[in-house]
């Protein structure tokens, strides 16, 4: 089910960015897609009362150091939580060139319709 | 001699961000980026020369597979090495002159060489999220390149890139987490032996749809193309040469090819997505370059149908293994794609350095505003002569081997229909390029060009290089140089999922 919903999001980001005439609109529907994404990365590695994945003393048993089979069953997974902070920086940068991109055409041409927005064709 | 691997990807990086460091330096500064900028891209060029043949493996920080990322050279990967460097080698020279019309050169060759790091770090990545991340480094440098002159073209050119571009990269973003959720693995030999222990599900499936249209926005296969002839004609002229040239391969074809032979492992109906994706591409591309009043539209929409003939390589290789039929004939269909886009990689973006010589002489990019240009830019009309004559696959130049290659594999396996496709669209391409010599070069000098000069110096250097290798890379299919640098991709692709076996072992050994 939240993995339903979590789809609906990117549906809806998808939709917003191809149907919408306003640049900015367009931009968020992107955006919206994105952290659709986001959010069903955290949502692979989550588990039901998970702990955080940090191992402390109390986890480690044995000679070899290594951790306990409860702390294996309990924890969440890390990985998708340092993917979700990369795509997150990486959204930002693409984020704030298409931002000044839009501003610098609304300098230009005086509007964000981008049914105005027609030199090239063809 | 072994290049650490990480240095293909480090050197263009660190460099790229101290570049803008010279700007504050005034003149003197300015020349000195533009020296770095070219050592930069010339030791690349000589460093992938280098690697050719190698088989290695290099895990980053220690970490061994399947826990850290590692990196992989391979056939196929230095290859794409090679056609990256030799093309952004030749578009930086050329724009050690050419952008002197633009300011804020260092800012330029900053994102230049941003996005030969991204695409560096895409063919050696051999870990589907590092592959993620360096391609939206080379996209999100090539969106501001495409938008870099600020008018109201590359404005617009530039958003409508930027929003497919970025749609194709959260489409291949949620492909990853997928495979991630459903593998439990990001790199790639991994997730490979895990698909072969349990066969694809509808999660992997779903999967590998989004892989294909993702990474067909980028590639510009139709019906994915929209963005492709308003941005590439916008950008600066080496840019469009970059991403006409090597750009749209190494994110959209390479990182496609690598998915699906290596990782998924290719099916019959992969197969044949393949190969309908490149024939529509192939004659659509063809059939909207010929309309086209525009000197650079013209060669976005011609890269369009060249696109189209190295996927219907790769398709068709795919389709023949995947029907477990003869792999000699497989293996020529791939030949034939990869062969084609590493001299497409280096015909277009002569072409598109050329059309950039036109445009700084006569300041149009209007064919019908051109003409008789021969006497005035005898350099320019050899050496786009020299281009038209390869793309249109006239002997000897290299256009005509791969063109040749690709027929013979289609009638070896029975798609006679293809080959006759090849062939025609072939003759549209030689309409489309006789239309741009008879409007450029041949006919009346209109009075108000009489005055123009043609730029000599580093854009002339740039491009009779490429000019020669056009003339020389037939050469490639001689057998000494075929076993080291073509025959090792193709069978990259060829011997598919061992791709995973292979990595393994070899990370053992390290």
């Amino acid at each position: 089910m939240p993995y339903a919903l979590c789809f609906l999001l990117f549906v809806i980001g998808l939709y917003c960015a191809v149907v919408k005439k306003n640049m900015v609109k367009i931009v968020i529907g992107i955006m919206v897609m994105e952290y659709a994404v986001n959010l069903f990365l955290i949502m692979l590695g989550y588990r039901l009362g998970g702990i955080a994945p940090i191992v402390g003393k109390e986890d480690v048993a044995g000679a070899g150091g290594q951790v306990t089979d409860l702390f294996v069953s309990s924890s969440v997974d890390p990985l998708p939580q340092a993917l979700v902070l990369t795509a997150i920086v990486i959204s930002l940068g693409s984020l704030a060139l298409m931002i000044s991109i839009c501003i610098r055409t609304y300098e230009k041409y005086g509007t964000f319709d981008i049914t105005e927005i027609r030199r090239l064709k063809g | 001699m072994s290049i650490p691997l990480p240095v293909f990807i480090a050197v263009p990086l660190v460099t790229a961000f101290l570049l803008p460091v010279f700007s504050s330096l005034g003149r003197k500064g300015k020349a000195v980026a533009t020296v770095l900028a070219n050592f930069v891209t010339v030791s690349l060029l000589v460093m992938a020369v280098a690697s050719i043949g190698q088989f290695r493996v290099y895990e980053v920080g220690k970490w061994s597979i399947p826990l850290g990322i590692n990196l992989v050279l391979d056939g196929l990967s230095s290859l794409l090495l090679l056609a990256i460097s030799v093309v952004s080698a030749a578009a930086m020279l050329f724009s050690a002159r050419y952008m002197e019309q633009y300011t804020a050169k260092a800012k330029y060759l900053c994102l230049f060489l941003l996005m030969v790091a991204g695409m560096n770090g895409v063919v050696l990545s051999g870990d589907i999220f590092n592959l993620f991340v360096f391609l939206e480094i080379a996209s999100i440098a090539s969106y501001a390149l495409v938008g870099f002159g600020c008018e109201h073209e590359e404005l617009e050119a530039s958003f409508k890139y930027m929003v497919l571009g970025s749609i194709g990269s959260i489409f291949v973003l949620f492909a990853v987490a997928l495979v991630y959720g459903n593998t439990g693995s990001l790199n790639m030999a991994y997730i490979s032996k895990a698909i072969q222990g349990s066969g694809l599900n509808a999660g992997l499936s779903f999967a590998m749809a989004l892989f294909v249209v993702g990474f067909g926005l980028k590639a510009a296969l139709v019906p994915f193309h929209a963005w492709l002839p308003d941005a590439h004609p916008s950008a600066p002229a080496p840019i469009s040469a970059m991403l006409s040239g090597i750009l749209i391969k190494t994110l959209g074809i390479y990182a496609l090819a690598r998915v699906v032979f290596n990782v998924f492992g290719v099916s019959v109906s992969m197969g044949w997505l393949l190969v309908v994706l490149g024939l529509l591409s192939m004659v659509a591309g063809a059939f909207l370059a010929i309309g086209q009043e525009d000197f650079k539209r013209l060669l976005a929409y011609s890269s369009i149908s060249q696109i189209g003939y190295v996927v219907l390589g790769l398709g068709l290789g795919g389709l023949i293994i995947a029907r477990d039929g003869n792999v000699a004939w497989a293996s020529l269909a791939i030949l034939g794609g990869l062969f084609h886009l590493v001299n497409h990689a280096v015909y277009k973006s002569l072409l598109f350095l050329t059309s950039g010589s036109v445009q700084m002489s006569t300041g149009t990019r209007q064919l019908k505003q051109m003409g008789g240009l021969a006497e005035k830019l005898p350099f320019t009309r050899a050496t786009c002569t020299v281009a038209s004559a390869s793309i249109v696959g006239i002997p000897p130049f290299s256009g005509f081997w791969s063109k040749l290659i690709l027929v013979i594999a289609a009638v070896q396996a029975h798609f006679y229909w293809v080959a006759a496709i090849i062939v025609f669209v072939s003759l549209c391409t030689l309409i489309m390029y006789l239309k741009v010599q008879r409007y450029v070069f041949l006919g009346e000098l209109p009075e108000n060009l009489q005055q123009i000069k043609e730029n000599k110096g580093s854009m002339l250097v740039a491009m009779v290089f490429l000019a020669c290798l056009c003339g020389l890379m037939g050469l490639l299919l001689v057998p000494a140089l075929r076993s080291n640098i073509l025959q090792p991709a193709v069978d990259v692709l060829t011997d598919g999922i061992s791709y995973s076996a292979n990595v393994i072992k070899m990370s053992m050994k390290v």
